[in-house]
């Protein structure tokens, strides 16, 4: 499996990761290293196999359906790095 | 006895016998810090007011006969652990100043059994690492030197500060996690005693998260009894966290004297790897001659999909990091880098606030989980994180333990195996499988390499049986009367 330089753009953007032109090259490098290495995969014999989705051997249990937290507003705002009243601030997404 | 040479359980002993204060020993622990964290920068942050705070509130409880598990003893807290108050950075600079109006559950369930915490223990980032290469408060030095050779060595990983803090005594234990051997190798790598317990025994609620499936925490300590008491505190059911088993916490600190006499131990002939050191080998014969001489019988196993463990890994942690860290997104935790829209300044806060490694796997995630490569990558790890389950589930039907070496070597200096992403990745490939099927995994120092160097021996058990596990690792710690101290510790010579 080799990246070509414009699927490595592509991966970044979905990241939301700037990734600038100079490093493209080496990202493509060590990406395509670990997915050639991960694709060994393909010699098990997966047929007729359950995907195992998690790691707790149980099943999800379920809870009331009730308000149990909030109010916090302040707690919550204390680590926002720009903020309108009781609101996190963003720069402006609609014109 | 010097205050150096106490075990947890010794310290506790000598708290209740009134020997001593818990402000004199958090005050020759915060000492102790001091005078070591400017070369072993094992702690992040350090919080000596906060603790002096817990210690006299410990000596208030023990003076009115109230001591808890934990009343008065000084522990450092992994970085990943949020605490209420106190600087919470997962050794990012995304959180660089991330202060958690919240206390995580395992931290919680600690300081009502009366623990004093000393600070927040250095780790790589977001726990991605497997020698605390990759944080961005700097590396953790091993206190371990191989013999005639200054060198600085890593400390393991991601639970490098952890394992550091304990084994150069600066702290009498920590918390930890281990999404693929963060616990279990660091403490192989610094001499010490650590124990990843099965999925789901400690609650994941307040922990930052990595990869949710694997994410478990447990303690690391200078002994396994020490890591019983521990975990005894830390473990438990959280309602706030919808994978936490709800079952009662066993008597852990009593499963550590059961002994083996009668278990079958299980041998598996896949984690004979090529290339592994000799000494490596040896001592794991040596490991199961001791079990055998106890009254275990060694049965030798297979596991025939452990070489298929680490590629899996690759695949289903990168995706659920890749998941879990898109909250870092400039808007909430207190990073930010401005950009021209909204879409600028997410890119731009996250190429600047994470580190190569953790921006490697937030890439691959990416793209095992983007359209149409899905079912190749992802859906396919799945199915063999299944097989690598049933594997271990036929084999505990015949045997009641396994032991394994931890890690295929000793520390290493730093600067090697930092070349290539894989060879670093190749560290944990006698862990890893215990996080893919979620059964618990400890390690326990049992012997010196020819360098002088700590190997550990790793022993697993069936789901929820942490406590034949602490049997088995109590028998081997006995035997192997593990005795030797690093030359960089608290009480050694400077």
């Amino acid at each position: 499996m080799s990246l070509d330089p414009a699927t490595v753009r592509r991966i970044a953007k979905l990241a939301r990761i700037r990734v600038d032109e100079a490093q493209v090259g080496q990202l493509q490098t060590e990406l395509s290293g670990i997915l050639s290495w991960i694709e060994q995969l393909n010699e098990v014999d997966v047929e007729g196999v359950e995907p195992l989705t998690g790691g707790a051997q149980m099943a999800m249990r379920m809870r009331d359906d009730v308000v149990t937290d909030g109010g916090i507003a302040e707690k919550i705002l204390a680590n926002a790095p720009d903020r309108a009243g009781e609101f996190y601030a963003v720069p402006k997404v609609v014109e | 006895m010097s205050m150096h040479d106490l075990t947890l359980a010794a310290a506790r002993d000598g708290l209740r016998a009134r020997k001593f204060s818990a402000r004199e020993l958090t005050g020759h622990f915060l000492a102790a810090i001091n005078a070591l964290n400017p070369r072993l920068n094992a702690f992040i942050t350090v919080t000596p007011e906060l603790a002096l705070r817990h210690a006299e509130a410990a000596d208030a409880a023990l003076a009115r006969g109230e001591g808890q598990a934990l009343t008065g003893i000084p522990l450092a807290i992994k970085d990943l652990f949020c605490t209420e108050g106190v600087r919470t950075t997962a050794a990012s600079r995304i959180l660089e100043h991330f202060v958690p109006p919240y206390e995580s559950t395992v931290t919680a369930n600690l300081l009502r059994d009366g623990a004093v915490f000393l600070g927040k223990a250095n780790l790589d980032e977001f726990a991605m690492g497997s020698s605390n290469i990759t944080s961005a408060f700097g590396p953790v030095v091993n206190p371990w030197t191989r013999q005639g050779d200054n060198a600085p060595l890593v400390p393991g990983g991601s639970s490098g500060g952890s394992a550091a803090a304990v084994a150069a005594r600066l702290a009498l234990g920590a918390t930890a996690t281990d999404t693929g051997g963060s616990i279990r190798q660091p403490a192989s790598f610094c001499g010490i005693a650590g124990i990843k317990p099965t999925y789901g025994r400690c609650s994941r609620w307040g922990v930052v998260a990595f990869a949710s499936s694997l994410d478990q925490a447990g303690p690391v300590a200078r002994t396994v009894e020490d890591c019983a008491i521990l975990l005894g505190s830390m473990a438990g059911f959280d309602p706030k966290d919808s994978t936490s088993a709800d079952r009662p916490v066993p008597d852990f600190v009593a499963a550590c004297k059961r002994g083996v006499k009668g278990l079958r131990i299980g041998v598996p002939r896949e984690y004979r790897s090529e290339g592994m050191p000799a000494e490596i080998e040896t001592l794991w014969q040596q490991g199961l001659g001791w079990l055998r001489e106890q009254g275990a019988e060694i049965v030798e196993v297979s596991l025939p999909h452990t070489k298929y463990g680490l590629a899996t890994y690759y695949i289903v942690a990168p995706a659920e990091a890749s998941s879990n860290l898109a909250r870092y997104d400039g808007v909430r935790f207190t990073s930010r880098s401005d950009g021209a829209d909204l879409t600028e300044l997410y890119e731009n806060t996250r190429a600047d606030g994470f580190g190569a490694e953790v921006k490697r796997r937030i890439m691959i995630g990416t793209y095992v989980l983007s359209a149409g490569y899905y079912d190749a990558y992802y859906l396919r790890a799945q199915k063999v994180r299944a097989l690598i389950l049933k594997d271990f589930t036929d084999v505990f039907r015949k045997v009641d333990a396994l032991v394994t070496p931890t890690a295929p070597s000793a520390a290493f200096a730093q600067g090697e195996k930092m070349d290539d992403p894989i060879k670093m990745y190749l560290n944990d490939v006698f862990t890893v499988p215990a996080n893919m099927s979620g059964i618990p995994g400890l390690s326990v120092p049992a012997g010196l390499d020819a360098q002088g160097l700590p190997l550990g021996l790793q022993v697993l058990g069936r789901p929820f049986d942490e406590e034949t596990v602490f049997a088995v690792g109590s028998a081997l710690e006995k035997a192997a009367g593990f005795a030797a101290l690093p030359a960089l510790r608290a009480g050694g010579t400077p």
